[in-house]
């Protein structure tokens, strides 16, 4: 996730102070992870020196004044090619899981263990966000969706290696 | 497991040389969704079949409520079925020539209900399942989604204690598939009945409470709710 092309978008629909733009980060994207103020910050000066925003005014209040940003045209262009510009597909289970699987058969444990747990684990996760799709709105649905499929992915990844454990076994313990 | 509904005990069930199931256990109790998962092959059809008292294991055991399936004989195994059970299958298998309210109600109807009585129930759970609109088509008339619907409601009309659902959603795609689930799901919850439910779609799965993994024929139930 990129927290500054995100906080440019935000951006792109008015003028908002770092506090601001804190909070509707965290509505829409921040659920599991909601951002600290000061990445808030120091991404908004990062933004600032490289030109993609600038600051539009001073809000006054009965706290300190709050600086408001706002987008510049070459802030607009870099969130027109981030948003063009697909993400690299990543490769989640290969290093940690394989790797566990392997050494349980390198050492004759039960590798098949190993992967109903992780099954299990998973399953416990989807049920979760099965759950929180079914009691939030369309946004949580969405991203509740988007971490399904993953996991499914992971699933069917665990479905494969645990059908070809056999193979497995005897290229790792000839 | 206590209080369970309906068990499978070390169930052994071959055809021909093929060992389907080779000393499967599973249980479910009132109330409970419980996916059963695994690969192709791997005996999960045969296991809810042996469940459902559809066919009778070689050796082992299947109890229903204190009851041995296998040693019922056909004639009253058959009336439990119709009475206590209901299922629900990847293709709806509802009947073409029916509408879609007579085949909701044709299960009541096979038990002795009146016409109208079978089918103001059959109608409730229409609406219930969010399909009262095709209560007067055929099943050829209405999408798939809603078929399925239909024979959720089909499942559900009677009141059964286990709900057989074998791949409910294998011929929806991911919105319809959800929405079934979801309904399935909250109406058998609300209605105190239990769910075995046949699945290779973990997205499908993640909807029950806990899962039964059958590979070669036999089970690991891994996680417990």
């Amino acid at each position: 996730m990129s927290v500054g092309h995100t906080l440019l978008g935000l951006l792109e629909h008015g003028p908002r102070h770092g506090y601001d733009l804190k909070r509707a980060y965290d509505e829409h994207f921040g659920q599991d992870r909601p951002l600290h103020y000061g990445q808030v910050y120091a991404t908004l000066s990062r933004l600032l020196k490289n030109g993609l925003i600038e600051e539009s005014g001073v809000e006054q209040g009965g706290g300190p004044d709050r600086k408001r940003y706002a987008v510049t045209a070459e802030g607009v262009t870099d969130v027109e090619r981030w948003l063009s510009t697909p993400e690299k597909p990543a490769l989640y289970l290969q290093s940690t899981l394989y790797t566990k699987v392997v050494i349980a058969l390198m050492s004759a444990r039960d590798a098949e263990d190993v992967l109903d747990s992780q099954r299990a684990a998973h399953l416990d996760t989807m049920r979760e966000l099965t759950a929180r799709k079914a009691r939030g709105d369309l946004s949580d649905q969405l991203i509740c969706d988007h971490a399904l499929f993953h996991l499914e992915a992971d699933l069917r990844w665990l479905e494969l290696t645990a059908a070809r454990l056999t193979e497995l076994r005897k290229q790792v313990r000839p | 497991m206590t209080n369970a509904i309906l068990a499978a005990d070390a169930v052994v069930k071959s055809f021909g040389p093929t060992k389907a199931l080779d000393g499967a256990s599973m249980s479910v109790r009132p109330g409970e969704v419980v996916a059963v998962m695994g690969p192709s092959g791997s005996g999960k059809s045969t296991l809810l079949h042996c469940l459902a008292g559809i066919i009778k294991p070689d050796r082992g055991r299947v109890i229903y409520d204190g009851r041995d399936l296998g040693a019922m004989p056909d004639v009253p195994r058959s009336a439990l079925r119709r009475t206590e059970f209901g299922f629900v299958f990847q293709f709806g298998q509802l009947v073409p020539e029916l509408t879609c309210v007579e085949n909701v109600a044709l299960p009541l109807r096979l038990g002795g209900r009146k016409r109208r009585d079978a089918e103001a129930k059959a109608r409730e759970w229409l609406t219930r399942l969010e399909v009262d609109d095709v209560a007067p088509k055929r099943p050829g008339e209405v999408s798939g989604g809603q078929g399925q619907r239909v024979a959720v409601a089909r499942a559900l009309v009677t009141a059964p204690k286990v709900i057989f659902a074998d791949e409910p959603t294998g011929a929806l795609d991911s919105l319809n598939g959800e929405h079934v689930m979801r309904l399935l799901t909250e109406a058998a919850k609300e209605s105190g009945a239990a769910v075995i439910l046949v699945t290779h779609e973990a997205r499908v799965a993640a909807y029950s409470d806990r899962e039964v993994v059958v590979r070669d024929g036999r089970t690991r139930e891994v996680a417990f709710a």
